[in-house]
């Protein structure tokens, strides 16, 4: 109902256009209308499904807070919220400074930068695994018949330990992207004036690199922070009977039916990324004002004691993170742990041709495949409309808005929406329930954010007068969309497109709700192989995501390259 | 140069108007931009929109381009009605302080853009972009990216693809000012040139006034989104008609004072005749004089508007030099005054050192202060 009056309003507008703008103008409303609609169908609508849920109850009368009530009234799910938090927030505690480590010998050693590259690498590594991966690999490194298990002492790793571990890795990749940035934007002309002033290198670090690297800390933590309390995949697989908000949801939902029940625990779940999500806002832009144009990049120099230790560090933390993606393609290439070690392409073959899940891989890289050249494609015409048309008046905040908010909201809160939302008999869209368009959509919509900054990051590179001097020409807008606008910014697209396929490969939570056994996905079969304790498949299926994203990345850098020498020759061409 | 304003001004009796601005007002939330704005534009002329930041002349030439929409008010272009009218309706073509090259194509095709559009034949398109390169100078860059030239040669080119579908009107916003200083002044002279073999109506905004000055065929000084005043580049510096185009453009002296009458002022202890300015007598004014409006020749007791200098400090400029001096009868009133390098040495100006000098009555001007 409430998108449907928005659309109006824009209607309204635009036509209030008509009489002083042309034809280009129109065109441009238009297809921004159509986008912003989408956005309102696929994530406001579904917000607004849970929130009326929550004052349900089971019949679908008015409760109030009734809900509410009875969460807290229940022992068992407030001791769920308070694990989320704890866990989170320990998470955070050993995630952030040790990527802070790693990123400060990466921007700051004198290490060699191809050692350097590797190390980037390794450490991005995790960011192409779904989060259920490194949960199986703990499992098998400390489970009941784990490798590493006496180092535990007779302790559990099912529980909290193991989500910790899990999600150490998970996100680590995410802290540490957004401190290199933040440590890379340091202006070395503050470390010039320190030495001459006489510093020593401990004022220097607490006075210059940590008030520098503030902002950058901060907002590393709140990533992290939303990133554990949201995650669903590892404390499904590794979490034993230690609840947490995440599989309550799925347990209320899937397991119990109560839909009610699910949404309060789901408002739950928003309000920390909510919360997280504000600050990260916050403190990115003042990362930005930070480095004005007079900023000159710090230049490191070698120290052979501090580049070894650093290296060292380095060194260290890539074995960790080897050893878990290595666990896990080692189950996957042996008969059975612990009893018949000999190699086999067994699960393989099992996942792939032979068991009732063969669908899911196949069914995965359709999925990755529409979204990353749809949802790079929309991502890219929305970001374009709102950037260069003039006098959109209120389209272009409230586009901006939505376009953002999706970051906000936990895939698992979406997916649910999408339930209550989609199944609805009433609801016209009802014919996309079910159906592979709707995991798309949602897909797009659930991880819009990214690409959209990219796309905006993109475009504001270029000059703002070109419609004006195109029009000035008598040239449409959209020729210079395609002969200017287009190919100056392929570069970007095609990174989101590479990073849609990358989680579309990857994600768990959104989708966990709205498959059918038709349009089963890769991650969400693993899920069920660990559930049914066949790990070797599950392994396999999870080598198989992660090996697919490697390849993805590896076409796309080789086609960048060979495109940028093709058809992007303008760029670095030295005067003449 | 030919000096003589009133024929410059006379000139425009028989000339056509290229564009007519009625009552243009433009408003941003509570802030108004531009007031009221009348302006004529004849067929052929160089015209400067003149005034510091915020003054109102980038947005009122973006009214001009359909860029940005008026509150109130007409624009005519050659009769026709073009108020509301959307860009690529209006007859113009415009080079930005950017320049705006498109980066991906080659100068060439950045030339060719607005020709490609209209569907002329290729033959055509390659000899007419040949045609405005050999104009701005740049005969071989064809092939070169935007990249590969210098911020002179990019700002040419945008030029160039401006003047390629053979507009009406040329607008130039701040053109210059991403150039670094030297470039800047050989530009201006480039782009009067071709402005004139064009002979293409343009308006150009800048916010320095030596490039409004040695361009311009006309000068509108701007300020708080009100037209100060039109007028040659010689009206504007020798007659300016209020203190802020005193004040905005080239230096000046100025004299706190009280009317006498008769054209007479007291400063201090000095009465001053100013020819041309009539005040009531005791009103308050400030004169305005010139640095260079000074007499050194053949000064004695007896030549009006004289002062008792004592040079203070002297800045030296090369071929010239600012001298600030003192005068027993102005207190601690400070002037500058402009000599050449060769009346310092021949009037021996140094610093701790009287001179004699007289005020030119034609040039000073009087405005009532407040």
């Amino acid at each position: 109902m409430q998108h449907a009056s928005t659309e109006k309003t824009f209607a309204r507008s635009a036509e209030g256009f008509l009489s002083k703008l042309n034809l280009d103008a129109l065109i441009a409303r238009i297809v921004l209308s159509c986008i912003l609609f989408g956005l309102c169908c696929f994530l406001l609508a579904p917000l607004w499904a849970i929130l009326v849920n929550a004052v349900l109850d089971k019949q679908g009368s008015f409760v109030g807070l009734t809900n509410f009530i009875i969460y807290i009234q229940t022992p068992a799910l407030v001791q769920s919220a308070w694990n989320s938090i704890w866990v989170s927030l320990i998470v955070v505690l050993i995630s952030v400074p040790s990527a802070f480590l790693f990123a400060y010998a990466l921007t700051r050693s004198c290490l060699p930068d191809s050692v350097k590259a590797i190390f980037r690498i390794i450490a991005l590594i995790p960011l192409l695994s779904p989060s259920l991966l490194s949960a199986i690999s703990f499992v098998q490194w400390f489970g009941n018949q784990g490798l590493l298990k006496p180092l535990l002492s007779g302790g559990s790793i099912y529980g909290a330990p193991g989500i910790i571990l899990a999600e150490v890795y998970n996100t680590f990749p995410h802290a540490l992207m957004i401190l290199v940035t933040a440590l890379s934007l340091s202006d070395g002309r503050l470390y010039e004036a320190a030495n001459a002033l006489g510093t020593n290198a401990f004022r220097k670090f607490t006075t210059i690199t940590l008030p520098a690297a503030k902002y950058g800390l901060i907002s590393a933590s709140t990533v992290v922070f939303t990133y554990v309390i949201s995650d669903f995949g590892a404390p499904k697989v590794i979490g034993g009977n230690f609840n947490v908000l995440a599989v309550d949801v799925f347990k209320q939902v899937i397991g119990q039916h109560n839909f009610s029940m699910g949404a309060v625990v789901g408002l739950l779940l928003i309000l920390p990324s909510v919360i997280s999500f504000v600050i990260d806002n916050v403190v990115r832009r003042k990362i930005r004002a930070q480095l004005t144009a007079r900023s000159t990049p710090f230049a490191p120099k070698p120290n052979r004691l501090t580049d070894s230790l650093m290296g060292l560090y380095c060194l260290i933390v890539c074995t960790f993170l080897l050893g878990v993606i290595g666990m896990a393609l080692y189950t996957s290439l042996i008969k059975l742990w612990p009893y018949n070690l000999s190699l086999t392409f067994d699960h393989y073959r099992f996942v792939l041709f032979e068991s009732d899940i063969a669908l899911a891989y196949t069914n995965s890289l359709v999925m990755s495949g529409i979204t990353a050249v749809s949802g790079a494609m929309i991502v890219f015409t929305g970001a374009y409309l709102i950037e260069k048309t003039p006098r959109l008046g209120l389209m272009r905040p409230v586009m901006h808005f939505l376009a953002v908010l999706s970051m906000a909201v936990p895939g698992l809160v979406l997916g649910l929406g999408y339930i209550v939302f989609f199944n609805n008999p009433h609801n016209p869209l009802n014919f996309l329930y079910q159906t592979m368009t709707l995991i798309v959509l949602s897909t797009i919509t659930h991880y819009y954010t990214s690409g959209h900054l990219t796309a905006v990051t993109a475009l504001k590179q270029l000059d703002n007068d070109f419609e004006a001097v195109s029009s000035s020409l008598k040239v449409p807008f959209y020729v210079t969309f395609f002969r200017v606008t287009l190919p100056v910014c392929l570069p970007a697209i095609l990174d989101i497109a590479r990073y849609y396929f990358v989680v579309a490969m990857a994600t768990l939570s959104c989708v966990v709700f709205i498959y059918t056994p038709d349009t089963i996905l890769a991650v969400i079969a693993i899920m069920h192989l660990d559930e049914s304790g066949e790990i070797g498949p599950a392994s396999a299926l999870a080598c198989l995501i992660v090996l697919t994203s490697i390849l993805i990345c590896l076409i796309y850098s080789l086609f960048t390259s060979v495109m940028l020498a093709r058809t992007q020759k303008w760029r670095n061409l030295a005067r003449t | 140069m030919q000096l003589t304003s009133a024929s410059q001004t006379d000139k425009h009796a028989n000339v056509a108007l290229a564009l007519e601005i009625r009552g243009i007002q433009k408003r941003f939330e509570s802030f108004t931009a531009l007031h009221n704005i009348d302006l004529s534009v004849y067929q052929g002329e160089m015209l400067c929109l003149l005034g510091p930041s915020g003054c109102g002349k980038t947005t009122l030439l973006r009214i001009i381009a359909g860029l940005e929409s008026q509150n109130a008010g007409h624009i005519l272009q050659g009769g026709r009605d073009i108020s509301n009218l959307p860009p690529a309706k209006r007859d113009y073509g415009i080079v930005f302080q950017s320049y705006a090259l498109f980066p991906n194509l080659t100068i060439a095709d950045n030339v060719s853009y607005g020709l490609v559009n209209r569907r002329v034949n290729r033959q055509e398109i390659k000899a007419r972009v040949q045609e405005l390169l050999t104009l701005v100078g740049l005969p071989t860059s064809g092939n070169k990216y935007p990249s590969q030239l210098s911020g002179g040669q990019q700002q040419r080119i945008a030029l160039a693809r401006a003047l390629a579908t053979k507009p009406g009107l040329l607008l130039l916003d701040e053109p210059l000012s991403a150039l670094d200083a030297l470039e800047r002044v050989r530009l201006r002279g480039e782009i009067r040139r071709l402005q004139q073999e064009v002979g293409v109506t343009t308006i150009m905004v800048t916010h320095d006034q030596e490039e409004a000055l040695s361009m311009a065929d006309r000068i509108v000084v701007m300020n708080h989104g009100i037209i100060e005043q039109i007028g040659t580049p010689q009206e504007i510096y020798e007659q300016p008609a209020s203190p802020f185009v005193a004040d905005f453009v080239g230096k000046i002296n100025v004299l706190p004072a009280i009317s006498l009458g008769a054209q007479r002022f007291r400063t201090g202890q000095l009465e001053l005749h100013c020819e041309g300015c009539d005040h009531p007598a005791g009103t308050p004014v400030n004169l305005y004089l010139r640095p260079e409006d000074r007499l050194l020749e053949n000064v004695t007791s007896q030549t009006p508007n004289r002062l008792n200098a004592l040079v203070k400090r002297i800045e030296f400029l090369g071929g010239s030099c600012i001298a600030e001096v003192s005068c027993s009868e102005l207190a601690d009133q400070t002037l500058s005054f402009h000599f050449s390098l060769n009346q310092m040495h021949d009037y021996d100006i140094r610093v701790g050192q009287p001179v004699a000098l007289a005020l030119r009555a034609s040039r000073i001007r009087a405005f009532a202060q407040g």
